[in-house]
């Protein structure tokens, strides 16, 4: 046995290979083109390869080589701002070499092997060094430093050291036993990336989207997922948070989506300025865009593409959030390859481990004690097509086992053009209880208790509305006619936000709280003046309070909020005197 | 080229063949099967091995026996394109219709289509003008973009698509589209309908028609989109035309589809349909859009028939991920008699706001495209209400929006067959039709485009 083998089989994206020694996820070379696979399957000396690439054209009996390694995404100074496809390589080296429609059997470096990068060592000779710390660093974009680190596995006495202009692959250092190290690393991107331990989050992800950092917070280190139907903004969602949300590093995930979408983040990302540095977010993002029609082996090796750079940055002790959009086409990839390889099929045709395999990738997530000692996170944030909309299918289902918040997309809310879409009674967090404390501190001591109060209004809301479908409004008592304008203004002042203006699109913790505080402030001096004889129609069509509500489209709301609010208050005692 | 013929038929089952024992025969490789009697039936290799190969038979397999010839040509299915493809008629496997000449080929291209590097694509923001206001102002058109209709049987798809291929322009320009139509299983007296319209208005002299009919074999019917579709990219990244590709019916295409998986025995998805067909479907509409460097660009607007009026049914449902918005035949406006019945709330265009505004169609569009959908949004919602509590239980307010909904079904969708409406002129419409409703109810519109463009403030 070797390992050259024949082909013997093709169907599709899936290629059998006769008479070659191969072990599991071995990544191959496929025909006289060499098309990129990776072995997902041995029966005696066939081995069953996923194939990246399109196979028409190849034959049985072209060869097949197995290069013996797993698949891998490189790993080091360079990665920042890079495009990807599903399996590391650079669409702009793709353009170059292939014109604008992609063809196959090319193979790209995932970053320039031969640029100079300034390495500073924070290490001198004789220090002892383990895996995972770091021994030096590299200024790779204007916002973030590439902390260059010892690869897993790796560790001893340091022999020599030096700053200087290096590429990735020229030795940096050395070690006594004769180890060499370089800026780059491999690693297999079916493994996590091994730490020292688990933390519990006790962070909030900032978004800068009111209804989920208020109602539905995420933790640094956490999970979530977004069901949505089509059309009802899951992509707009995912692409605010790859802006505006507080992590030091984002990759975000295309996968299996619209090629004309992906271009619109191409072309807009790279304008775009961070609001946390006021620096381009290219500096701080890793794309990977693996469209639909891209061949749907590479779309099923995407995500795990993606959460491994994910976790490279983490070990640097960086905040890294992942963003998949959508999670459901890489389950579709699963289901496709599994029906070629005629895997008994588990629910609608998913093969059997869709859950596990949902797990493991959701597991790699996480608040971690580094190799090194540092803190770091891996906040990863799925989107999920459900078909028609119905969450009980398999890959939403598997989904919500395991992540811990709840973004459910409403085809509905998106159809009165309520962006965003997220609906309010069906949408959940279980991070508030661990975020809480961080809360009170950064923000206020009542925040909790503001929280709580808003949603039971919506609450209050959804049952007066049923109500109201059968009676109409002026049916009800003027204190529930109040609740429900309360409620409104909940609804269009706070958790309504144009994710397309320059102002509305991120809005701070601090004042997305004085606004939640605005509206229960409202709610107080309207029940009393009503309780002194103030008419409802009075009391809610105080001018102010249209100020106060239009008024966070401007970009000096946040100074003038307070001076609103006091003004509402006056207008609406003022109310009580008319009468 | 072999030249080699096997008779090695072991099984035949639907429209596959199996073949014992061949040369290499390569994935994707054209077949072509001679029968007792002479006739040739095409074919494409789906699996191939040492052992077995496996071919889809487009015309069908009827009179095929084991003693059938098998001919492997060596080469994967390609399309000859030239300038020459626009004004004729070919059928469902690209051969000629019309009774003209065979496609005189400049090159042969690949039918499969390489997928276009998303970095390499360009942005769509050139807004196409369709005349239809329903479309241009509330799910507008953009070049290089794919917008489905989905509709349902029985309802005037048809009439929509033509009107849109035969106004559809941009604005400020005579530019034309050259029109790809693609025919999948519809009925001879609905091909007849569009081919008439388009000789009608001359539309033809500059359309490329690739048909099969519903009594043609419905297993070609999986490559007639990806024929219609090269030639398309043909003409417009190598000849720099604009394109607009009609396809209908993408529901007997999925059929087929679910056809040859039956045959299969693959394992089925959703109602029978193939797991892969999210993959095929977007193999056929990510072909849609404008490249960096080239001039021509590929709109696609295929249409599709929701079985049962169904939106959550797998087709309409997987098209509807892919593709950049929808818009939405309604059975109910249809038999108000309104035409064109568009139904604007669940229709959308994700494209819209990039083609928008003051430098394309005007400054206001887009404040009044929403408070016209939410207006009507609201006033729909009403009707319900008022079914159970009656009108007179409205507050000045509702019943305002009430009122509205019908005028802007009778008024503002409504227009006739050939009624070729200009973007001001829609636009200039929907305030004639607001300024029915109190201004201070109109939330969503700015404050300066109601001092600029409302009926009470200009004279």
């Amino acid at each position: 046995m070797s390992n050259e083998g024949v082909i013997y089989r093709i169907s599709g994206p899936v290629v059998t290979a006769t008479g070659m020694e191969a072990g599991m996820y071995d990544v191959v070379r496929v025909g006289h083109e060499g098309l990129m696979g990776e072995v997902i399957e041995l029966h005696g000396d066939k081995a069953v390869i996923q194939v990246y690439e399109d196979t028409s054209g190849i034959r049985p009996g072209e060869p097949v080589l197995n290069t013996r390694e797993t698949l891998s995404v490189a790993l080091g100074p360079g990665l920042l701002t890079q495009i990807y496809d599903g399996i590391q390589r650079p669409l702009a080296t793709l353009e170059e070499v292939m014109g604008v429609f992609i063809t196959r059997g090319v193979d790209a470096d995932g970053f320039d092997m031969g640029k100079k990068w300034t390495f500073e060592p924070t290490v001198s000779k004789g220090d002892e060094v383990v895996s995972g710390q770091v021994i030096g660093t590299v200024q790779e974009t204007e916002t973030i430093v590439h902390k260059i680190m010892v690869p897993p596995g790796k560790g001893g006495v340091v022999k020599s050291i030096s700053s200087g202009e290096y590429n990735v692959t020229e030795d940096v250092c050395t070690l006594e036993d004769g180890t060499t190290m370089q800026m780059m690393q491999k690693w297999p991107v079916r493994t996590p990336r091994p730490y020292q331990q688990k933390y519990a989050p006790d962070t909030p992800l900032v978004t800068g989207m009111r209804i989920l950092d208020f109602l539905f917070p995420l933790a640094k280190g956490g999970a979530a997922g977004i069901p949505g139907p089509f059309g009802s903004g899951k992509t707009v969602t995912q692409q605010s948070l790859a802006k505006y949300s507080d992590a030091q590093i984002v990759v975000y995930i295309g996968c299996g989506e619209r090629g004309n979408e992906m271009t619109e983040v191409l072309d807009e990302f790279p304008h775009l300025i961070d609001p946390n540095t006021g620096k381009p977010l290219m500096n701080r993002t890793v794309m990977i865009a693996n469209t639909s029609n891209m061949p749907v082996a590479a779309r099923e090796a995407s995500v795990y593409t993606g959460i491994t750079i994910a976790e490279y940055f983490r070990d640097m002790g960086y905040d890294v959030a992942l963003m998949a959009d959508s999670t459901s086409r890489w389950a579709e990839a699963m289901r496709e390859i599994s029906s070629r390889l005629e895997e008994m099929p588990g629910e609608e045709g998913y093969p059997a481990y869709l859950s596990s395999r949902i797990a493991e990738f959701y597991e790699r997530a996480g608040r971690v004690q580094t190799l090194n000692g540092d803190d770091g996170s891996v906040t990863v944030i799925g989107a999920v097509s459900p078909p028609g909309g119905d969450i009980s299918e398999p890959v939403s289902q598997g989904t919500l086992r395991i992540v811990k918040v709840f973004w459910g997309l409403d085809a509905g809310l998106a159809r009165q053009r309520h962006f965003p879409a997220i609906n309010w009674l069906g949408s959940y967090s279980l991070y508030p209880p661990s975020l809480d404390q961080w809360f009170r501190d950064n923000v206020a001591q009542d925040y909790p208790e503001i929280r709580t109060a808003i949603s039971g209004l919506l609450q209050v809301e959804a049952e007066l509305q049923e109500i109201v479908q059968l009676v109409g409004s002026d049916a009800l008592p003027v204190d529930q006619q109040l609740t429900l304008e309360v409620a409104r203004m909940i609804r269009e002042y706070f958790l309504q936000q144009n994710g397309f203006h320059e102002v509305d699109a991120f809005c701070a913790v601090d004042l997305h709280y004085k606004m939640a505080k605005a509206i229960l402030t409202f709610q107080e001096s309207a029940k009393n003046a009503m309780a002194a004889g103030a008419d409802l129609q009075d009391v809610v069509n105080v001018p102010s309070r249209t100020d106060l509500m239009r008024g966070r489209f401007e970009a000096t709301y946040k100074d003038e909020i307070d001076g609103l609010v006091e003004k509402m208050n006056e207008e609406i005692a003022a109310a009580i005197e008319e009468n | 080229m072999s030249g080699k013929e096997y008779r090695t038929i072991t099984d035949v089952k639907g429209p596959l063949v199996f073949l014992n024992k061949t040369e290499p025969v390569a994935f994707g490789e054209i077949v072509q099967l001679r029968l007792e009697d002479g006739t040739i039936k095409n074919g494409q290799v789906l699996d191939t091995s040492e052992e077995l190969v496996v071919v889809q038979v487009f015309e069908g397999t009827a009179k095929v026996n084991l003693s059938t010839g098998v001919k492997f040509m060596g080469d994967v299915f390609k399309l000859p394109v030239s300038d020459d493809l626009i004004g004729r008629i070919l059928d469902g496997a690209g051969r000629p219709r019309d009774g003209g000449p065979d496609i005189v080929a400049d090159e042969k291209a690949d039918i499969i289509g390489a997928a276009i590097n998303p970095y390499s694509r360009q942005s769509p923001h050139d807004f196409i003008q369709t005349g239809v206001s329903a479309i241009d102002c509330c799910t507008t058109l953009v070049r290089g973009q794919k917008l489905p209709i989905f509709s349902a049987s029985g309802l005037p798809h048809n009439d929509i698509a033509l009107q849109i291929a035969r106004q559809a322009k941009l604005k400020d320009s005579d530019e034309e589209f050259i029109v790809v139509f693609c025919a999948m299983g519809i009925t001879a007296e609905e091909f007849n309908f569009f081919r008439s319209d388009l000789e009608r208005t001359g539309a033809l002299e500059n359309a490329v028609l690739f048909v099969n009919l519903a009594d043609d074999p419905a297993v070609e019917r999986i490559i007639t989109p990806r024929l219609a579709l090269t030639a398309a990219e043909y003409l417009a990244f190598e000849k720099d035309y604009h394109v607009l590709v009609i396809y209908t019916d993408m529901t007997n295409y999925c059929d087929a589809l679910r056809q040859i998986g039956a045959a299969r025995e693959e394992v089925p998805g959703r109602r029978g349909y193939p797991g892969y067909m999210y993959t095929d479907l977007a193999m056929l509409y990510e072909r849609a859009g404008i490249v960096k460097g080239k001039k021509g660009s590929i709109t696609q607007f295929p249409i599709l028939t929701m079985p049962g009026d169904d939106i959550t049914h797998p087709i309409p449902d997987l098209s509807g991920y892919i593709t950049e918005g929808q818009i939405v035949i309604s059975r109910e406006l249809h038999q108000q008699g309104i035409y064109p019945p568009i139904n604007v709330l669940p229709s959308l265009s994700r494209l819209m706001g990039s083609c928008i505004g003051a430098e394309t169609t005007r400054e206001d569009h887009k404040s009044v495209s929403d408070q016209m959908y939410a207006a009507y949004a609201q006033g729909r919602e009403l009707r319900g209400l008022v079914a159970i509590v009656g009108e007179d239980a409205l507050n000045e307010r509702d019943k305002q929006l009430l009122d509205f909904s019908a005028v802007f079904e009778d008024k503002f969708l409504r227009q006739s067959r050939d009624e070729d409406r200009s973007i001001d002129e829609t636009l200039d419409l929907c305030w004639n039709l607001m300024s029915e409703i109190d201004t201070k109810y109109l939330v969503r519109l700015d404050q300066k485009w109601i001092e600029k463009y409302h009926p009470d403030n200009s004279e």
